[in-house]
């Protein structure tokens, strides 16, 4: 049997790891207001966006842009992964990675040289482990993310993907689908789809429908509005890993937070019989002591 | 008398989301306006500002570029930044200004021109506005 002070040492040590998942869950949870509301602000952009290309889609010849070409020859396949930075979020960053991984085994096997580009610490290193070359990695921003990285990250695919250096660009996120799920997402950034108008929901209620005015040209335009789809396309991708990370952190704390009071639990048990056995051993000896005195 | 509903939305926030009179948007092939019940028009917008009106007063908003899609009576501007002129940070807009000069006198391949160009034309716009 342990020793009363080892129990009562130990009981401490998981009351203080205890403390520390309680607060990174409360950290968590604020965190995940913040990121929450911050899809929630982006929304409005990103709908209208997806309003006004689908719209102008219409309009246009489908070969009209060099984003909406596939390639012929597919050589290079470019990969976006977005995870977190920091760990301590259940499988949410495995998940994504081991997504990626799937995904670039898949197009080695089609005969493609695949290539990374990171957001995140932990899916950079863990595509580095992995042997993949890294075009660029962003760590350490995921804290910090705005419109202006995902247009950095974007514009970087875009050119590659202009200039012929890559045949097919995707993207690997944590989507946010409630606070109990966040399952890894992989996305065809390039070539691009453009959105389709939901057809059955238009026609009637937006009453006579008339041409649109088109200032500059409709192709001109439609150059101008691609590449940034792409941006909203990443932004959103950037915004729903971040939120997803709190949620899963907020989950997996929780669990961590409930498994320290079940071993403070059961070590209590252990430190109470402990306890007993050691008053009952030093009765046994007290009370066999007088009973040779007295025989 | 008639009006048309304007929204000004950036990925962070919706900037402007109010009943006007008028408004006018720095096209990319010169301001246009835009009155209450103008037909559909979908234009590229320049860095520049965007004047409406209200109640008779005019109100301006800085806008980095984007798009305008007016229908349905409702005008909609899609930027990646927009600024109303009270909320303009002048003292950050100024830095931007001489940041971006400096590098446009530098004149070396390192310097990327056009963005240097493009943060230059944001940052006078944004003091043009703030000295309203």
């Amino acid at each position: 049997m342990p020793s009363l002070k080892d129990v009562k040492m130990k009981i401490v040590g998981v009351g203080k790891t205890k403390q520390i998942t309680k607060a990174m869950n409360m950290v968590a949870s604020a965190k995940l207001r913040g990121a929450q509301s911050r899809i929630e602000a982006f929304r409005p952009y990103a709908a209208k966006y997806h309003d006004v290309l689908a719209e102008l889609s219409t309009k246009v010849e489908g070969n009209a842009h060099p984003l909406l070409n596939e390639h012929e020859e597919k050589k290079t396949c470019a990969i976006l992964v977005i995870t977190s930075d920091r760990g301590l979020c259940g499988g949410f960053n495995g998940n994504i990675i081991a997504k990626a991984l799937k995904l670039a085994k898949e197009k080695q096997a089609q005969g493609m040289t695949v290539k990374f580009s990171c957001v995140g610490r932990k899916g950079r290193d863990a595509v580095r482990q992995a042997g993949y070359e890294i075009l660029t990695a962003f760590a350490d921003r995921m804290g910090s993310i705005d419109f202006s990285l995902a247009s950095t990250v974007a514009q970087e695919l875009i050119h590659g993907y202009e200039t012929l250096d890559f045949d097919e660009v995707h993207c690997i996120y944590g989507e946010f689908v409630s606070m109990a799920q966040q399952p890894p997402k992989s996305l065809c950034l390039l070539p691009l789809k453009t959105p389709k108008a939901v057809e059955n929901d238009a026609p009637a209620e937006n009453g006579p429908h008339c041409e649109y005015i088109y200032e500059p040209k409709e192709e001109q335009l439609l150059a101008e509005l691609l590449p940034r789809y792409v941006k909203v396309q990443v932004y959103r991708g950037l915004l729903d890993t971040s939120a997803s990370e709190h949620a899963a952190r907020m989950a997996a704390m929780d669990n961590a937070t409930r498994n320290c009071n079940e071993l403070i639990n059961s070590l209590t048990l252990l430190y109470n019989k402990t306890r007993q056995a050691s008053i009952t051993s030093e009765l046994i000896d007290i009370v066999g002591g007088a009973e040779a005195l007295n025989g | 008398m008639s009006t048309l509903e304007l929204e000004v939305v950036t990925p962070d926030k919706t900037v402007v989301r109010e009943t006007v009179e008028m408004a006018v948007c720095p096209g990319v092939a010169g301001e246009f306006g835009v009155l209450p019940n103008h037909v559909s028009i979908l234009s590229a917008l320049k860095i520049g500002d965007l004047r409406y009106r209200v109640n008779g007063k005019d109100e301006h908003v800085f806008i980095s570029g984007g798009f305008a899609d007016m229908n349905n009576n409702v005008l909609s501007v899609l930027a990646e930044s927009a600024e109303k002129a009270a909320d303009i940070d002048t003292a950050r807009a100024q830095a931007a200004k001489e940041r971006a000069e400096k590098r446009l006198a530098e004149h070396s391949d390192t310097v990327d021109t056009t963005r240097a160009h493009a943060a230059l034309a944001r940052a006078i716009v944004r003091l043009q506005l703030a000295g309203h």
